[in-house]
């Protein structure tokens, strides 16, 4: 009973904050500042989550996740450009091999299944690894990916450097309602990875981080899992690309950058190894500070006559880095630990001793 | 019939051989103890029967079948627990959660949920302490937990390595206390240990390993009067 009130409350919980966000984009307007963290954050939420499922829940230090959101983004983009436009967009290629066009639902299905497979085959050779050496070796396969994507020989296919663009886009689907749009793919997504997390599959998991010779005693087939693990995020980081090129409005393989994978790691650490909605949580507030709130420290300022010394344009990097690095020193375990939002208050784990009884 | 029996196993590690052809039988229903120093091949044994190392040669036999192909899990399903040495409980979930995990592979629900709650009646500890993360544990309760983890799989033989290795002597008791337990409620263990003393005097039947052969084995009884023995493992000199 007890468990049923928690997941109505939960619900509900989620269908207000829903309903916030619906309003800003009502009251504010699309363009304004708050509409774009809302969106980029929501985005930024489902990859650091997906990121997550790997770091914190499986143990698994892998930097790939910018490759994944590239090959997810180019899928989608790929495909939804319209048959009217391509002969505009492919202008160095002949319009391009793909000469058909798909839904943006399906392509986004198809953004995660092609991140998914590439994972798969990557997985095979590299989760052999353990520790750096793994991190090393997806760092330079989602390089490798970056680089294949920009190789003319594929250009007919992926545009080689040039810029994708006129597929659909958020503010285009669902014009006026694009929070609301990203909030329910996103919330859909992470949904579904909650689920997998308290599965048994999720359980096992974790007993895969916690200690790999104790898991494997137990029967647990240990490629079998990681394997699992790893094709899983990188399907959600695939949908994540998709959904950042939906965002941006035009797509370049270029901006998915190794630092791309160094910031949703940032945002992970912050939030809390272990902890999906701390890694929500820090999302918002990492776009929130990087894009808006220290915005202010780029321009200059002046105090009666005093011009406030340093202030120019760049300058709020440099806060953001000191401001990150002190939440690094004094919350070791990221904002939420290994906890989440709805056990705070609760001792941890009462929630198990309340199943029992 | 013995329930486990393995004969003229050899394992090496990169050209070194940790086991040199041993054999021994374990009889259903007994507390078989392989006794031994540092390097002696003890856990190499334990592993090898686990399926976590291949042999080079030689055989190893569960309830009259031939298992040393088996992989991990199928060796599991098959009927054997390990607990492995150092505990190695899943310290950042819930005892609930570690027992759990050690229902793995089975399909059963109902059952499952009866076995933990033989696990909590066998280690009452355990069940006061059912919410708390496994690393919040003492020595003493780990090794609880990891017993139960084992049991959780529904085995018919546990293994266990070392288990007495960095507790106090008053836990020591303790544990050896559990495996007379397991014992009372029919298991099979097979047991490891460097503490020969207090292993000899707990099992039935014990075998001595010395740098991968087998060079001694007799009941608990036999070994324990055995000059032999006594210097070089009870530490008492021959007058």
């Amino acid at each position: 009973m007890k468990k049923n009130l928690r997941l109505i409350l939960s619900l509900v919980a989620v269908a207000v904050l829903f309903f916030l966000a619906w309003l800003v984009e009502k009251t504010e307007g699309t363009q304004s500042m708050a509409v774009t963290v809302l969106q980029k954050g929501a985005v930024y939420a489902l990859i650091a989550v997906s990121m997550n499922l790997l770091n914190g829940f499986t143990g698994l230090f892998s930097l790939g996740q910018a490759g994944f959101m590239l090959v997810g983004a180019y899928t989608y983009a790929v495909l939804t450009i319209p048959m009217a436009k391509r002969a505009a967009v492919y202008q160095y290629y002949d319009g391009g091999w793909v000469q058909f066009t798909i839904g943006f639902l399906p392509a986004l299905l198809a953004a995660g299944a092609v991140a998914a497979v590439f994972a798969a085959l990557i997985g095979l050779p590299v989760l052999r690894l353990k520790g750096d050496y793994l991190a090393i070796a997806t760092l330079g396969f989602a390089e490798i990916i970056r680089a294949i994507v920009q190789w003319d020989g594929i250009g007919p296919l992926t545009n080689g450097s040039n810029l994708l663009k006129t597929y659909p886009t958020l503010k285009n689907i669902m014009p006026g309602n694009t929070v609301l749009f990203t909030f329910l793919v996103v919330g859909l997504c992470i949904g579904l990875i909650l689920l997998l997390i308290n599965s048994t599959y999720g359980r096992a998991f974790k007993a895969i981080r916690d200690d790999e010779t104790a898991a494997e005693a137990m029967g647990i087939n240990l490629f079998h899992h990681k394997q699992m693990a790893f094709v899983i995020s990188s399907f959600f980081a695939g949908i994540g690309g998709a959904l950042l090129a939906m965002y941006q409005g035009s797509l370049q393989a270029n901006s998915f950058k190794s630092s791309m994978t160094y910031e949703i790691l940032l945002i992970v650490v912050i939030g809390g190894l272990g902890s999906v909605s701390g890694s929500v949580l820090a999302s918002f507030l990492f776009i929130a500070a990087s894009e808006w709130w220290l915005r202010f420290l780029d321009s200059e300022m002046l105090i009666g006559d005093f011009q406030v010394p340093l202030l120019a344009p760049g300058f709020r990097m440099v806060v953001f880095s000191v401001v990150i690095m002190v939440v690094v020193l004094f919350f070791r375990k990221g904002i939420m630990g290994d906890r989440e939002l709805w056990e705070l208050g609760s001792r941890r784990g009462a929630k198990e001793g309340r199943k029992k009884a | 019939m013995s329930l486990l029996k393995v004969t003229d196993l050899i394992v090496s590690y990169g050209g070194i051989e940790a086991l040199k052809g041993i054999s021994f039988e374990v009889a259903q229903g007994q507390i078989v103890t392989l006794i031994g120093a540092n390097g002696a091949g003890k856990s190499t044994t334990l592993r090898t029967i686990s399926g976590l190392v291949r042999p080079k040669e030689g055989r190893v036999y569960f309830e009259g079948r031939d298992i040393t192909d088996f992989g991990t899990q199928k060796i599991v399903e098959t009927g054997i627990a390990m607990v492995p040495e150092g505990r190695r409980v899943f310290a950042n979930l819930s005892v609930l959660e570690n027992l759990r995990i050690g229902a793995y592979l089975r399909k059963d629900r109902e059952v499952i949920e009866q076995d933990i709650q033989y696990v909590y009646d066998l280690f009452p500890r355990l069940r006061e302490r059912s919410w708390q993360l496994a690393g919040t544990l003492s020595g003493g309760e780990q090794q609880m937990l990891a017993v139960g983890r084992a049991m959780m799989t529904r085995p018919k033989l546990i293994m266990m390595d070392e288990p007495s290795l960095g507790l106090a002597p008053l836990v020591v008791k303790d544990i050896f206390r559990i495996i007379q337990t397991l014992k009372e409620t029919g298991m099979t263990v097979l047991l490891i240990e460097q503490n020969a003393n207090a292993a000899l005097h707990a099992c039935d039947f014990a075998y001595v390993l010395e740098t991968g052969r087998i060079t001694m084995q007799g009941t608990g009884e036999e070994l324990l009067a055995s000059s032999a023995i006594q210097e070089a493992y009870l530490g008492k000199t021959g007058k």
